[in-house]
């Protein structure tokens, strides 16, 4: 249903790509909002089309790798943990939103958001051992909702596009 | 609107609701007095409580290097931070119950709590 095992492994290489610059764009470009800890998130604009585009498995690739590649090119090892932390319980979640059917693109996407946040947060409670941070966490939820909703309006928009040039 | 817009809708709405009432949650579940006090933890510990309406000046030392915290005019902010983002210092200034300034590289976090004790 989804293309040849060829073309989905050149689709999962050219969504690794396209997500590395959208994460570089915010490198040069911190859509922050003032806010410390907080970011738009551009890159999951592709994770939430993967899913959309691709098999669980292959969209799971492409965020596991752009998670790898980004954290070698614009971070750390700590920045590695956070990633890794945010971007896996964020597709555990978005999989299964997806797959439950009761939401749409954006649901999806806002789910995405305010469990990437949460996932961040719960590392830097770990690392830096206090439970004061979680006052941290109304102002991540509603910017998980907010960047969320934006990035999952636009990736339903982009939906029709994407279906055009596979077929 | 769709079914399934109105329940992306509902789903965001309750969210909200949701950051709104653990904020509240955690106001009212926060105990002592009415003075604010900038409190310091490195690394997990309490290393100093400083009371937000005089104003100070404090050398954090942690680990990973040196924050300055600066309390002025009833607001505490982190003047410098030889830490490599300066995420804190360009923090803006906390002077409102739950607000914080972290520093992760040094992991310093600054809250703003009500005062303990008397």
């Amino acid at each position: 249903m989804k293309g040849s095992r060829a073309r989905r492994v050149a689709t999962v290489g050219v969504l690794v790509a396209l997500a590395l610059i959208f994460s570089y764009v915010e490198v040069l470009i911190p859509f922050n909002f003032g806010i410390p800890g907080v970011k738009l998130g551009l890159a999951n604009l592709v994770i939430v089309a993967a899913l959309y585009e691709l098999r669980a498995r292959e969209a799971f690739l492409v965020d596991v790798t752009r998670i790898g590649v980004s954290s070698l090119l614009f971070g750390s090892v700590v920045s590695l943990w956070y990633s890794l932390a945010g971007g896996l319980l964020s597709f555990a979640v978005m999989a299964l939103a997806r797959r439950g059917g009761r939401f749409g693109t954006m649901g999806v996407s806002v789910l995405g958001g305010v469990s990437h946040n949460i996932g961040q947060l719960a590392v830097a409670v770990v690392l830096l051992g206090t439970g004061r941070l979680v006052w941290y966490l109304p102002t991540l939820l509603v910017s998980g909702v907010l960047t969320g909703a934006l990035i999952g309006l636009v990736a339903e928009r982009a939906r029709p596009l994407l279906a055009r040039r596979r077929g | 609107m769709g079914e399934t817009r109105r329940r992306d809708l509902l789903l965001a709405a309750a969210l909200l609701l949701a950051a709104l009432l653990l904020w509240g949650g955690l106001r009212l579940a926060s105990r002592g007095g009415d003075a604010l006090d900038a409190v310091v933890t490195v690394d997990g510990a309490v290393t100093a409580r400083l009371p937000l309406s005089q104003d100070a000046r404090l050398e954090i030392v942690s680990e990973g290097g040196v924050n300055l915290l600066v309390i002025e005019n009833g607001a505490a902010r982190v003047a410098e931070a030889d830490c490599r983002n300066q995420v804190c210092v360009h923090s803006r200034p906390i002077a409102q119950e739950g607000e914080l300034i972290v520093c992760l590289p040094h992991k310093v976090v600054v809250t703003v709590e009500r005062h303990e004790g008397e």
